[in-house]
């Protein structure tokens, strides 16, 4: 049984389509990395799946739940993180900070607590925090922990957001063009990074990305979209020679 | 320059960051503490005044400073807890069970109001909350069993721990006591998760929702913990005016209230004690420069809104991170002396955004 699954979504934003009748599956531990031209509908189905967007039709499972009805704020909680984009981060609030929000699905105190600042909150400030430099460790994020995030170059802010994710502890990890911005070294240690989080993690991805040899070196399988509709999917040989595939690439 | 050398979390957790934070604050506290014995009643009334306004200050900055919601109606909070306060008061019931009520009901009008129209974002949320504050002061003026309608409520001056509020030593203690577990309230609140979860609704709202925060709950919930804080410091404001009549919780304590965090610095909890000095003293100095401007012109009766929403304006242009972020610059100044760049505070470049996510 996949971990994940996607069942014949459509969004529609006035008459576009932007996804029309896309259905997937994704087994426990892969990197599957969802490739295609500008507009074709990728960010929008990383949008379905966390609930920002509601499709007009479809279903999403994961973990043989359907999750199309689930609260926005509790996909993180099901063991679902994400990154953007267009970079989400906290911009005001340093990178400490970002990522201790990535710890906020397991928040146990209440209010009360909070304000006479108990043991308990303490506590748990404890456990946030040794959490947090767990990843902070293997992202190699020391040196920025009490600066602010608009004070970070844009390579250390992708790190930033992607560390924040991996902080909420997910089962399934969201990628939208993590590549993208990059220069050279970052996206080759960006290539590491992600086969770490598989190998040692254990983390299923679904990635977004345009940088086809990344795209080829990293992914277990590929999915190619266009105007909201799959045009293949399977291995990266079998995408690399597929003709629809090159002709979608081609005719941008 | 100094270096702090962290060798545990809980220093990252801790109030004081260090030995020197923990002396300056200590040292404060005690000045604040020894300050009746060098100032007249007149100038401890002020200062308590400014207490009163720090209180609320730091109120509307966790709504509008931490969590990026605004409010042009927070008087209406003030109203709330004074009228509740006086009410209680009135009625028998000693000071020390009135304020945790106050707060309490101040939390509640705080959620009530917030569910609804924290649905509203931006221009709107700001539209609808200038309407609160003329509801609010509506309701003060018709709800005559609770707040003495037009006539206004005379404020009962019980006697507490065997001291009375008349005694302006004693109402400054109050005050000061006050607002210091205020800002300890705050920071704890800040410090912990629901406080990043504000910070986070402030600086995207969609990051904080898919990293689990519940946004309509946290936006209520700082409206509530703003409404809190403002309604205490309303109960201590019915002490300090002694009558309690509609017209006080208008548009321009609201306003008083905006300038005070606009001034002091968005957040930043040390800019709602700067606000509050600068806001408490400006109708003294406006008082004075009356005396110096041409009569045609100082003798306007409009001059003081003029000014406020000059001064306004002013700083959201010119030191959009208030007096807390000059206060930082010139102490950076001075750490980093000779070597300061300007550079450092200019705004760093910044990455284009799209709507879209
Ligand atoms: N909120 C929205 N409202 C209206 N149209 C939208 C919205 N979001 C996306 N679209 C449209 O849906 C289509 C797919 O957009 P999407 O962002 O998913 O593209 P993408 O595949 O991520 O492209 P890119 O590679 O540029 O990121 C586009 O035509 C876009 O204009
Ligand atoms: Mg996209």
């Amino acid at each position: 049984m996949s971990l994940f699954e996607v069942k014949n979504i459509t969004v529609a934003f006035g008459g576009v389509k932007a996804l029309n009748d896309v259905s997937f599956g994704i087994d426990k531990g892969e990197i599957f990395t969802i490739i295609g031209p500008n507009g074709a509908g990728k960010s929008t189905l990383f949008n379905v799946i966390s609930r920002i967007y509601e499709p007009s039709k479809g279903e999403i499972y994961f973990e043989n739940q359907n999750i199309s009805k689930t609260k926005p704020h509790n996909i993180s909680k099901l063991g679902i993180a994400r990154t953007f984009q267009n970079l989400e981060l906290f911009e005001n609030a340093t990178v400490l900070q970002n990522l201790l929000l990535g710890r906020h699905i397991y928040k146990k105190t209440n209010i009360l607590s909070e304000v006479f600042f108990t043991p308990s909150a303490r506590k748990q400030e404890h456990e946030y925090r040794l959490k947090v430099e767990e990843v902070i460790d293997f992202l190699d994020l020391q040196h920025y922990r009490d600066t602010l995030i608009n004070g970070l170059p844009y390579g250390v802010r992708k790190n930033v957001e992607l560390a924040r994710a991996l902080c909420t502890d997910p089962k399934l990890l969201l990628l939208d063009e993590p590549s993208s911005g990059l220069t050279n070294e970052e996206t080759i240690d960006l290539g590491f990074w992600i086969k770490d989080i598989q190998s040692l993690l254990g983390i299923t991805i679904i990635m977004i990305e345009h940088d086809m040899s990344f795209v080829n070196k990293v992914s277990d399988r590929i999915l190619a979209l266009n105007y909201g509709k799959i045009l293949a999917s399977g291995l990266p040989e079998e995408i690399k020679n597929n003709e629809d595939v090159k002709q979608a690439y081609m005719g941008e | 320059m100094r270096f702090i050398f962290k060798t545990k979390y809980s220093q990252d957790i801790n109030i004081a960051k260090h030995n020197g934070d923990r002396f300056w604050y200590s040292l404060l506290i005690l000045i604040m503490v020894v300050l009746p014995l060098v100032l007249d009643d007149f100038y401890l009334g002020e200062i308590s005044y400014i207490c009163i306004l720090s209180i609320a200050g730091i109120g509307l900055m966790i709504l509008s400073g931490y969590t990026g919601l605004a409010s042009l109606g927070h008087a209406a909070f003030l109203g709330v807890g004074a009228y509740t306060h006086a009410f209680l008061l009135t009625n028998g019931i000693p000071f020390y069970a009135s304020i945790p009520v106050v707060i309490i009901v101040s939390f509640l009008v705080g959620a009530a109001i917030g569910i609804p129209i924290l649905r509203l974002t931006g221009m709107y949320l700001a539209i609808a909350t200038l309407a609160l504050g003329f509801i609010a002061e509506h309701v003060f003026i018709k709800w005559e069993h609770f707040t003495g309608g037009n006539r206004g409520l005379p404020v009962p001056q019980p006697e507490f721990l065997g001291m009375s509020f008349y005694d302006s030593v004693f109402f400054y203690y109050v005050c000061l006591v006050f607002l210091i577990a205020a800002m300890f309230a705050a920071i704890n609140i800040l410090r912990s998760p629901t406080g990043r979860a504000f910070v986070a609704i402030r600086d995207s709202e969609i990051a904080a929702q898919s990293l689990g925060v519940n946004l309509g709950l946290y936006k209520a919930l700082s409206f509530a913990i703003s409404g809190a804080f403002t309604g205490l410091a309303g109960a201590l404001l019915a002490h300090y005016i002694g009558y309690l009549a509609p017209d006080i919780f208008n548009i321009f304590l609201s306003l008083t209230l905006l300038l005070l965090i606009v001034v002091g610095g968005m957040g930043s909890l040390h800019g709602t004690v700067f606000g509050a000095i600068f806001v408490g003293f400006l109708p003294q100095l406006i008082a004075i420069c009356r005396d110096y401007l041409p009569s045609s012109i100082g003798s306007q009766p409009g001059l003081e809104p003029m000014l406020f929403g000059l001064i306004l304006v002013f700083f959201i242009l010119y030191e959009p991170l208030g007096i807390y972020g000059r206060w930082m610059k010139i102490k950076l100044f001075f750490e980093l002396f000779p070597t300061y760049k300007r550079q450092t505070f200019k705004k760093q470049k910044v990455f284009t955004k799209s709507d879209r996510v």
